[in-house]
């Protein structure tokens, strides 16, 4: 981390749902602030709120840290969770392992993981089943 | 189409954020998965559902939508108002179900 980068560290709830999503909110009102564009503010917000939602439903929660600079955002999505056993096909459109009762909420539709590396200019996942999942995205602002 | 004129053209009653029933909305999407708005929404300022929950609140204030109309004669919860008003988020209760309440709604001139 260097002198012009600004970093935040927000750790994610596990077992509070109805709070899921308020790092990512955080994140969207200080990239307001800096003046970031309406159209790379969503992507960010959406690529983190998926990120949240999925340490929420799947790994017990976990730590976001975010790296602001002048021309990007990085994100580290952290998780100590079960793991992803095959990530290939976790990154498959619709494919989900979400609970029922998760569904029931309105997710788990099996479009977390493509929609982060839709949204996002540099998505990198490494996870390892009974260790845990990192998630690290990177987005330019135009 | 002003808030109040989305409100008015399902026959439904705004419950919070009165003071921005005169925003300008130009298009509108329908979902109950809330992955899928975060998939699929355009840029859309209004959300019609009938999934109650407060990350039907999260989920519209990460993609800017500011009026969310529930069907079905479904009403959000007190926690969910609140959070709303915290983001200018208008919400709109109606009887009719999602088929009626697009379709009104988009015969009225509102967009996909």
């Amino acid at each position: 981390m260097s002198a012009d980068c600004l970093r935040q560290e927000y750790v994610v709830s596990g077992n509070n749902f109805a709070s899921a999503g308020s790092a990512s909110e955080e994140v969207k009102s200080t990239l307001k602030k800096l003046g970031v564009s309406s159209a790379d503010i969503r992507r960010v917000a959406i690529a983190m709120y998926e990120g949240e939602i999925n340490m929420v439903i799947h790994a017990g929660g976990g730590v976001a840290t975010v790296d602001i600079y002048l021309d990007r955002i990085e994100i580290v999505l952290a998780d100590k969770g079960k793991g992803i056993e095959n990530v290939e096909l976790a990154m498959t459109p619709g494919w989900s392992t979400a609970p029922e009762d998760i569904r029931a909420l309105g997710f788990g539709a099996g479009m977390g993981l493509p929609n982060m590396k839709k949204y996002t200019d540099k998505f990198e996942i490494e996870s390892e089943v009974g260790v845990g999942t990192t998630v690290k995205m990177t987005i330019y602002f135009h | 189409m002003k808030i109040r004129e989305i409100a008015s053209t399902v026959d439904g009653m705004i419950l919070c954020s009165p003071e921005m029933a005169d925003t300008e909305i130009s298009s509108a999407c329908a979902f109950d998965m809330m992955s899928d708005v975060l998939a699929y929404v355009k840029d859309q300022g209004a959300l019609v559902t009938g999934l109650i929950n407060p990350q039907v609140v999260r989920t519209a204030v990460m993609v800017d939508i500011s009026c969310i109309v529930f069907v079905c004669g479904k009403k959000p919860t007190v926690d969910m108002m609140k959070l709303a008003e915290n983001y200018n988020i208008v919400f709109i209760a109606t009887d009719y179900d999602t088929y009626e309440a697009v379709g009104r709604l988009y015969s009225a001139g509102l967009k996909a």
